[in-house]
């Protein structure tokens, strides 16, 4: 069913993984990119679950992935949501300004 | 060997884009990247078989969470040039942090092993004569479909947060409001009055309105924090 070896799969998504954790590390100021990397890091997880789906010939994996997407959509509407409310009342999305409830 | 080919290819795009999102200046072609990337991994879910859930990724993350992006992205009046000035002092850190996920994930590859007995353990076993969305409705609507239903939840619990977080009263603006216009009598409303022939309208003091219009108060600055952008 897989066309290349299920390890060539695994790269792809530990790579994306990397990449994912690379952004969020790499953008401390803006929230909105660190964002896209939680979506990269849940697209690797969602290439692995696919793999083994088709390595396995079971179906759970591609269920489980339906579900996965639908929490990731969840949350970037409400991140999205609230750096709406945090750039209107803040006038940045800068993560290090994010310190009103320091007290 | 034609798609294997055509894995590399997608691969390779797809590392590329996701490189190219979290490292690109402008935030709106980091957008427009992770477009890409989530186009070329649907193309290597079609690969490994899984039609339906590429469609959906098309539809669902280019179609709605891409541009929900692409929205804020555009929205938000942010100075993109200063948020760029840390990148230099948290390359280091990210990178070290990267490799060493990179060394442990690659110890992890290089030692695993399916367990012989993992295909006895199938919960739903692809069947041969049914595409792989007729056999995902099968799965999902019955046996998955408590799990289903808690999905639908958390998009609706979801969507009502989105909307309640950015809603907003505001000050000054005129709406209709129509409990206070259906309680509305003739008696407030309408006056008659007689007028004497020869008489001025500005003698006898009917000239309407008698009370001036409220002056609409200027938007409220401030509700302890500065508002920003609100002008």
């Amino acid at each position: 069913m897989l066309p290349v070896g299920i390890t060539h799969y695994l790269v792809v998504g530990a790579l994306l993984l990397v990449l994912g954790v690379f952004g969020i590390f790499l953008n401390r100021k803006n929230v909105i990119i660190m964002l896209m990397s939680i979506e990269l890091i849940l697209l690797a997880a969602n290439i692995n679950l696919v793999a083994f789906s088709a390595l396995l010939h079971d179906l759970v994996g591609q269920v489980f992935v339906m579900f996965t997407l639908t929490v990731a959509a969840a949350e970037a509407a409400i991140g999205l949501a609230i750096v709406v409310i945090y750039f209107r009342n803040r006038g940045s999305v800068q993560v290090e300004d994010v310190n009103l409830m320091k007290g | 060997m034609i798609a294997a080919l055509v894995f590399y290819l997608f691969a390779a795009v797809l590392l590329f884009s996701a490189a190219m999102v979290v490292s690109a200046r402008n935030p709106v072609h980091s957008v427009l990247f992770l477009i890409l990337a989530f186009f070329n991994a649907a193309g290597l879910f079609l690969l490994a078989g899984a039609e339906f859930l590429a469609m959906i990724l098309v539809i669902v993350y280019v179609g709605a969470v891409a541009v929900l992006f692409l929205f804020v992205v555009m929205m938000l009046d942010i100075n993109f040039t200063e948020l760029r000035s840390g990148f230099q002092r948290y390359l280091p850190v990210g990178l070290t942090i990267g490799v060493v996920l990179l060394a442990e994930l690659a110890t992890v590859l290089g030692g695993w092993k399916i367990a012989p007995e993992a295909s006895t353990l199938r919960f739903a076993p692809t069947a041969a004569d049914l595409h792989n969305t007729a056999q995902l409705g099968n799965l999902i609507y019955t046996h998955y479909i408590f799990l289903f239903e808690t999905a639908s939840l958390v998009l609706l619990v979801a969507m009502i947060g989105a909307i309640v977080l950015t809603l907003r009263d505001r000050q000054g603006s005129r709406r209709q409001d129509i409990r206070v216009q259906t309680a509305r009598s003739v008696r407030e409303t309408l006056e008659l009055v007689d007028v004497p022939a020869g008489v001025g309208v500005a003698k006898i003091g009917i000239r309407r309105p008698l009370v001036q219009e409220p002056v609409l108060a200027a938007p409220a600055h401030d509700h302890g924090h500065a508002h920003h952008g609100e002008h």
